[in-house]
C-alpha cells in the first residue's frame, strides 16, 4: 500500500532524516518507534507533504512527489497528527465534518459521524460543544475519527498515547486493535513500544534519522529488548 | 431627543462602515497573516466600475449595486491570485510591503485610467435621503446602512457556521495546515476568504458612493485606516473584534465631535487616537484578541 525509499526529510537545511525505507501493506498495522527526535514525525510529515523530502513515496502505487498536502490526503494519506491538532475553536461534530469534507456523499458521511458519536459517547455528549473543551484523550479520539472520515488507504497515527492516563492509553489502543481488526492499515508511530509491538505486524526502530532495526513484531517479543534504542542511549 | 437619535444612528452608521471593511480585513489576516493595505483600492475599484458600469451597461441601481459587489470581489481574488499568492507563507513585513506596493500600484492605474479628479458616478445618491419620523429628521442611507451591515454580520456568522468553506475559514484560521491534511485545497480557502473580503467591501462602497456621488482614487485608503484602527482595537484577526472595534470607533469619533467644543475641532482625531492608545494600554493585544496556539500560515 505505502512503499517508502531512500526517503530524506528536511527542515530547512536541516536533514532529519537520512534515507529510511519502509514499506506498509494493505491491512497492515507498521509500528515506528525510536526516541525523540529520531525523525518519526518527520517521516510522517514527509509522507503527508508537510515536510519537504527527497526518495520516493509511492500509495497503492503511484508517486506522490511533487503532490501538494491536499492532494495527498485525497489519495488516501490521513493524519492524526502529533499533539492531536484538533480545530479548538469548532465544535466536536464541525471537527469531524472537516475530516469528512472531502466526500461527497454527505448523507453516508452524516450517518458515519453518527456512529462516531455511538462509539465515543463522550464526543457524541460534546457534539456541540468547542473541541478545545475536550480532554486530552477525547481530543485524540476526535483526531482519530477526523482522520478516519476521509476514508483513508492508508492512516498515520503519531503518538496517539502521548500524555495520556495509562487507562485511557489502553483505550487508545484498544482501538487501534479494532481498526486492525476491520482492516485498516496503520503506520504508528509510538514511543510505548510494549503496546505498539502488540497490535502491529512489523516493527521499524528508528534513531537519530536512520533504521537501526526492523522485522516482524514477533521478533521483538514484549519490547523490553529495545530500551537502548528507545531511550536514546546510542553506544 | 431627536439630537440624540441623530447622533446614535450617526455612531452606528460610521461604526457600520468601519466594522464592515474592518471584516474583510480580519477574516484574510486570520488565515494568512497579512494585513491587506490594498483593501482600500477594492473598494475604489468598485466606485470606478459603478462610473463604467453605470454609463455603459444600465442606470438601474439595483443592477449596479450587483455588478459593484461583484467587481470588488472578482477583484479582491484576482489580487489574491497574482499579487499574494506569491508571498503566501512569507512574514508579515512582506505580506505587508505587498499589500502596500499593491496598493499604490492600484491608485497610479486609476490616475491614468481615470483621472485625478473625481469621476462622477451618482447613481446611488438616492439612498441618501432625510427622512422625518415625527419630530425626528434623519438620513435614509444611515439606517440602510446600518440594517444592511448587520444583515450582512449575521449572514456572515451564518456562513462560517453551516457551510464547509465557512467551517475550514474558521478552522484554518487556527491551524491551516490541519486544514489542508484533511483535504481541503489552500488555494480554495484563501479563495473563499478574499471573495468574503470583497463582498463586504462591495457593501461598503455601494454606501461610499451612495455619500460621495463620485470615485477617486485613494477614496478608500482612509476608511481602511479606519477599518485598520478598528481591527487593532478589537484584536487583529478576530472577526467579532472587528465587529466591536468598528463599532467603538464609530462611537468614540461621535462622541468626541460631540464632546469637544467647536474650536477644538481639529483634535478630534488626536482624541480619538488617544483614546485607542489607551485601549491598547489596558488591552495590548486588542479587545477580543483571537487565539493564537497555532500561528503558522501554511
Ligand atoms: N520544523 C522543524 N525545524 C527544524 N528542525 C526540526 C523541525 N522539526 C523537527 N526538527 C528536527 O528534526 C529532528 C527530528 O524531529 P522529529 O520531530 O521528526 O522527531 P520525532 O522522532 O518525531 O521526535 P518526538 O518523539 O519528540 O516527537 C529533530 O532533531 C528536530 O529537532
Ligand atoms: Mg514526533
Amino acid at each position: 500500500m505505502l512503499e517508502i525509499g531512500r526517503l530524506r526529510v528536511f527542515h530547512g537545511v536541516i536533514e532529519a532524516v537520512h534515507g529510511i525505507d519502509l514499506c506498509v501493506r494493505e491491512g497492515e498495522c507498521v509500528a515506528l518507534l525510536g526516541p525523540n527526535g529520531a525523525g518519526k514525525t518527520s517521516t510522517l510529515s514527509a509522507i503527508t507533504g508537510a515536510a519537504r523530502a527527497t526518495g520516493t513515496i509511492r500509495l497503492a502505487g503511484r508517486d506522490l512527489s511533487g503532490l501538494a498536502i491536499e492532494d495527498r490526503c485525497r489519495l488516501g494519506i490521513a493524519i492524526a497528527p502529533e499533539g492531536r491538532r484538533v480545530f479548538a475553536n469548532l465544535t466536536v461534530r464541525e471537527n469531524l465534518v472537516m475530516g469528512g469534507a472531502i466526500r461527497r456523499d454527505r448523507r453516508a458521511l452524516a450517518a458515519e459521524i453518527d456512529s462516531w458519536f455511538q462509539r465515543f459517547p463522550v464526543l457524541g455528549e460534546r457534539r456541540d460543544q468547542p473541541a478545545g473543551t475536550l480532554s486530552g484523550g477525547e481530543q485524540q479520539m476526535l483526531a482519530i475519527a477526523r482522520a478516519l472520515l476521509a476514508r483513508p488507504r492508508i492512516l498515520l497515527l503519531d503518538e496517539p498515547s502521548l500524555g495520556l492516563a495509562p487507562q485511557i492509553v489502553g483505550r487508545i489502543f484498544r482501538i487501534i486493535e479494532e481498526l486492525k481488526a476491520q482492516g485498516t492499515t496503520i503506520l504508528l508511530v509510538e514511543q510505548n513500544a510494549a503496546a505498539a509491538i502488540a497490535v502491529s505486524d512489523s516493527v521499524h526502530v528508528l534513531s537519530n534519522g536512520v533504521v537501526t532495526r526492523q522485522g516482524p513484531a514477533a521478533a521483538f517479543g514484549d519490547g523490553s529488548g529495545l530500551m537502548d534504542e528507545l531511550t536514546g542511549v546510542h553506544g | 431627543m431627536d439630537y440624540l437619535i441623530q447622533q446614535s444612528l450617526n455612531a452606528l452608521s460610521f461604526g457600520a462602515e468601519y466594522a464592515l471593511i474592518a471584516l474583510g480585513l480580519a477574516i484574510v489576516f486570520s488565515i494568512m497573516r497579512l494585513v491587506n493595505f490594498a483593501h482600500g483600492e477594492v473598494i475604489a475599484f468598485g466606485g470606478y466600475s459603478l462610473a463604467v458600469t453605470g454609463t455603459l451597461l444600465t442606470g438601474n441601481p439595483w443592477i449596479l449595486m450587483a455588478c459593484v459587489v461583484l467587481a470588488c470581489m472578482a477583484v479582491a481574488v484576482v489580487l489574491e491570485r497574482v499579487a499574494f499568492r506569491t508571498v503566501r507563507g512569507a512574514d508579515l513585513t512582506t505580506g505587508l510591503l505587498t499589500a502596500f506596493g499593491v496598493s499604490i500600484i492600484l491608485q497610479n492605474l486609476f490616475l491614468l485610467l481615470g483621472s485625478p479628479r473625481p469621476v462622477a458616478a451618482t447613481q446611488f445618491i438616492f439612498l441618501d435621503r432625510t427622512l422625518t419620523l415625527g419630530p425626528v429628521r434623519v438620513s435614509s442611507l444611515q439606517i440602510y446602512e446600518t440594517a444592511v451591515t448587520v444583515a450582512a454580520i449575521v449572514a456572515l456568522l451564518l456562513f462560517l457556521r453551516r457551510t464547509t468553506l465557512g467551517m475550514a475559514l474558521r478552522a484554518a484560521a487556527l491551524d491551516f495546515e490541519m486544514v489542508r491534511l484533511c483535504g481541503l485545497r489552500a488555494n480554495r480557502v484563501v479563495a473563499g476568504a478574499f471573495a468574503i473580503s470583497g463582498f463586504l467591501a462591495g457593501l461598503a462602497c455601494i454606501f461610499i458612493m451612495a455619500r460621495r456621488g463620485s470615485a477617486q482614487p485613494h477614496m478608500g485608503f482612509d476608511p481602511v485606516l479606519s477599518a485598520f484602527v478598528a481591527c487593532v482595537i478589537g484584536g487583529f484577526g478576530s472577526l467579532p473584534g472587528a465587529v466591536l472595534g468598528g463599532f467603538l470607533l464609530g462611537i468614540a469619533e461621535v462622541a468626541v465631535l460631540i464632546l469637544l467644543p467647536q474650536s477644538a475641532g481639529g483634535l478630534a482625531h488626536a482624541v480619538v487616537f488617544a483614546l485607542v492608545a489607551l485601549i491598547l494600554v489596558w488591552r495590548p493585544d486588542g479587545i477580543l484578541s483571537p487565539a493564537r496556539e497555532k500561528g503558522d500560515k501554511l
